[in-house]
């Protein structure tokens, strides 16, 4: 099975799922990053890697991946860091990337070295679901990997569907017509989103991301949905103190009542 | 032997392996919207006699195809040069922007963004704004408002709001991503007008088809001149490639015209300082489309580097990568100095001052055989812009 339906087996509010940058703050700290969330609680691990032109993505993580390529991040470089992933952690591991640096490196290598580190799934934000159908979709199954699909408040009702049929793991549901970065609230139109899309019952599970940032957004989020990710709130923890304690705190800030 | 093909785009949004949509999610609804109803818009009648009114009358259409005589003497050809130049606002950029803000308005949008490199693009974006009155937020990388500041004051004149991207390498290519961005942001009532032959379909389509302008007039202006529709060669600078575009296009499928495409070499394609993408890019995934750009071995977009801002993005649409591909197209690399050599002869030769973007596709006369041959060389614009650099180069 794979660890993304096994955490959704067992698991279907609160879910939680933290993402961060590849080689940020320092770039041998991805491994540490990853074991530290594991211990505090996450659910779900989404590694960032990092893009010289991430265009969906805000100020924070544009400025995490622009540090972690200065300081020389790379994909064959993270491969390399999570090579015994599985000795250490038990959870879930998302990439989260942009298909460019995925191409270069070369697509079935990609799926290949996913499956053999330990990576469940994959979110690829610029590979729509027409490209994957016809380019990519049989490589990603021949190798396990989840293609996680993203849906927006302007995703027609149509689509919506459409990606629900297409869809393993998860749908990560963007909260908001917007790039990532951290807000502090969530707003009736946000609300009135949620609750169209959770009265069509969908058939896969849905984890709200985009602008969740503490514990009053995640609650927030997972009224309506399985759990909720955490992306620049956690960089900017990060970016101001990112020793265990730190960030074991912050986990539980989140997820402790 | 060039097999008969057609290099227009496909109905999914691709020339051969090159185009495609890759954009988030987020972006998909605008991208649909665009997809669904640019040929239906276009072709309405009361849109085409709108965008033929404009380019005749505002931007002063159809520009003129000169027989060059001085030109055509020192090369033994006949050589005609297409003036965009004398296009309003100095360059073919405008043929693109009328179109968009008209097609922008049939889908109800009420604001308009753009990004811009040289300044080209953005003038003629606030120009058809101030035309129509419509709000106008033009992206433009720090570094390069500051090297073509008098193009970022016409911006502000003529009413736009000019945004400085600081993002990455703060020039066009994240003046993209930032337009990019904000249209993610604000994805119900504004239009992103692209510049070029570039981004997600059908962006290279549109922009193409806007373009085509050119070589509708060349045909029937060679055919008052010389008796034929077509030249034996059509040669245009390539950035993103929308010049080029424009003139080639009614030539695609007409085997009998060699394509020349003059790329922007900076220092030279043995150096790191370019921006010639056929020689030094690879194939891959940039601002949406597939195609060849230049990129580190890990998928990196590089920066490149040309005299001519205007040329100076890593990238060229996937119509031209096709080109290069299946061989249509002849690409030719073209180096600073050439190019100011190549500008330098325009002006003492025939009295026009080109565009260093446009000396480029001068340039290229010295790197294929034109001998006894009818050749059409585009000039995309005129060189008021790049006065700064002419001086500052100073070998005159
Ligand atoms: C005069 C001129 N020619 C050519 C270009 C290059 O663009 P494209 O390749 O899209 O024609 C520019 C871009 O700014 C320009 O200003």
């Amino acid at each position: 099975m794979n660890r993304i339906d096994e955490v959704f087996s067992r698991k279907k509010k609160g879910v939680l799922n933290i993402y961060f940058t590849a080689g940020y703050p320092k770039i041998n700290d991805t491994l540490r990053i990853a074991r530290t969330l594991e211990a505090a609680g996450v659910d779900i691990i989404e590694i960032g890697i990092p893009y010289s032109d991430p265009i969906a993505d805000g100020p924070t993580i544009q400025d995490s991946s622009q540090k972690a390529l200065d300081a020389g991040m790379s994909l064959k470089l993270l491969m390399r860091q999570l090579q015994d992933l599985r000795k250490h952690i038990k959870i879930p591991v998302i990439l989260m990337g942009y298909i460019n640096p995925v191409l270069q490196y070369g697509f079935t290598k990609f799926c290949q070295d996913c499956k053999e580190v330990g990576i469940d799934g994959v979110i690829l934000p610029d590979l729509p679901m027409q490209e994957y159908a016809e380019m990519y979709q049989v490589t990603f199954e021949e190798y396990g990997i989840y293609n996680i699909f993203l849906m927006t408040p302007l995703t027609s009702e149509k689509r919506v569907l459409q990606i629900n049929e297409a869809s393993k793991g998860f749908i990560y549901m963007v909260s908001s017509a917007s790039i990532t970065g951290a807000k502090q609230e969530v707003s009736q139109a946000q609300i009135d989103y949620f609750e169209r899309i959770q009265k069509m019952n969908l058939s896969v599970q849905r984890l709200i991301g985009f602008g969740i940032s503490n514990k009053e957004t995640f609650d927030n989020a997972c009224q309506y949905a399985s759990g909720a990710i955490i992306g620049s709130a956690f960089i900017n923890q990060l970016n101001k103190d990112d020793s265990d304690e730190a960030i074991t705190s912050f986990v539980g800030s989140i997820i402790n009542p | 032997m060039i097999t008969k093909e057609n290099y227009k785009v496909n109905s999914k949004g691709y020339y051969g392996k090159f185009g495609g949509a890759y954009v988030p999610e987020m972006l998909l609804p605008n991208i649909l919207e665009l997809q669904e109803n640019y040929l239906e818009i276009t072709s309405r009648p009361s849109f085409k006699k709108e965008f033929d009114y404009l380019l005749k009358d505002y931007v002063g259409r159809p520009t003129p195809l000169y027989l060059a005589q001085r030109m055509s003497e020192k090369y033994q050809a006949q050589i005609f040069l297409k003036r965009e130049d004398l296009c309003h606002t100095g360059a073919h950029k405008v043929n693109n922007t009328i179109g968009q803000i008209l097609l922008a308005k049939a889908l109800n949008k009420k604001k308009i963004i753009a990004e811009t490199g040289a300044g080209q693009h953005g003038v003629a974006t606030a120009t058809v704004c101030a035309l129509m009155g419509m709000e106008c937020i033009i992206y433009m990388g720090a570094v390069d408002m500051v090297r073509q500041r008098p193009n970022v004051e016409r911006m502000k004149i003529l009413g736009a709001e000019i945004r400085a991207a600081e993002s990455g390498s703060k020039t066009l290519k994240d003046a993209t991503n930032e337009a990019m961005r904000h249209w993610i942001n604000h994805p119900t009532d504004t239009h992103y007008i692209i510049g070029s032959v570039v981004g997600p379909h059908p962006y290279p389509d549109l922009v193409a088809r806007f373009q085509s302008v050119i070589s509708e007039e060349i045909k029937y202006q060679l055919n008052e001149q010389i008796g034929r529709d077509h030249p034996d060669m059509v040669i245009a600078c390539v950035g993103g490639g929308s010049n080029a575009a424009g003139a080639f296009y009614h030539y695609l499928d007409r085997p009998e015209v060699q394509l020349i495409a003059a790329e922007a070499a900076g220092l030279g394609i043995d150096n790191k300082k370019s921006a010639a993408t056929t020689f030094l890019g690879t194939e891959g995934v940039l601002h949406g489309s597939k195609t060849l750009l230049m990129q580190t071995a890990d998928g990196q977009v590089t920066e490149p580097y040309s005299i001519s801002a205007g040329l100076d993005y890593p990238g060229i649409g996937p119509i031209h990568a096709h080109l290069f591909d299946s061989g249509r197209a002849h690409f030719c690399a073209v180096t600073d100095e050439e190019a100011m050599h190549a500008g330098i002869d325009l002006s003492r030769l025939e009295g026009i001052i080109p565009a260093i973007e446009t000396a480029h596709a001068i340039s290229a006369l010295d790197k294929i055989e034109v001998k006894d041959k009818v050749v059409v060389i585009n000039v995309s614009g005129r060189g008021d812009k790049d006065l700064d650099t002419y001086i500052t180069w100073g070998k005159y």
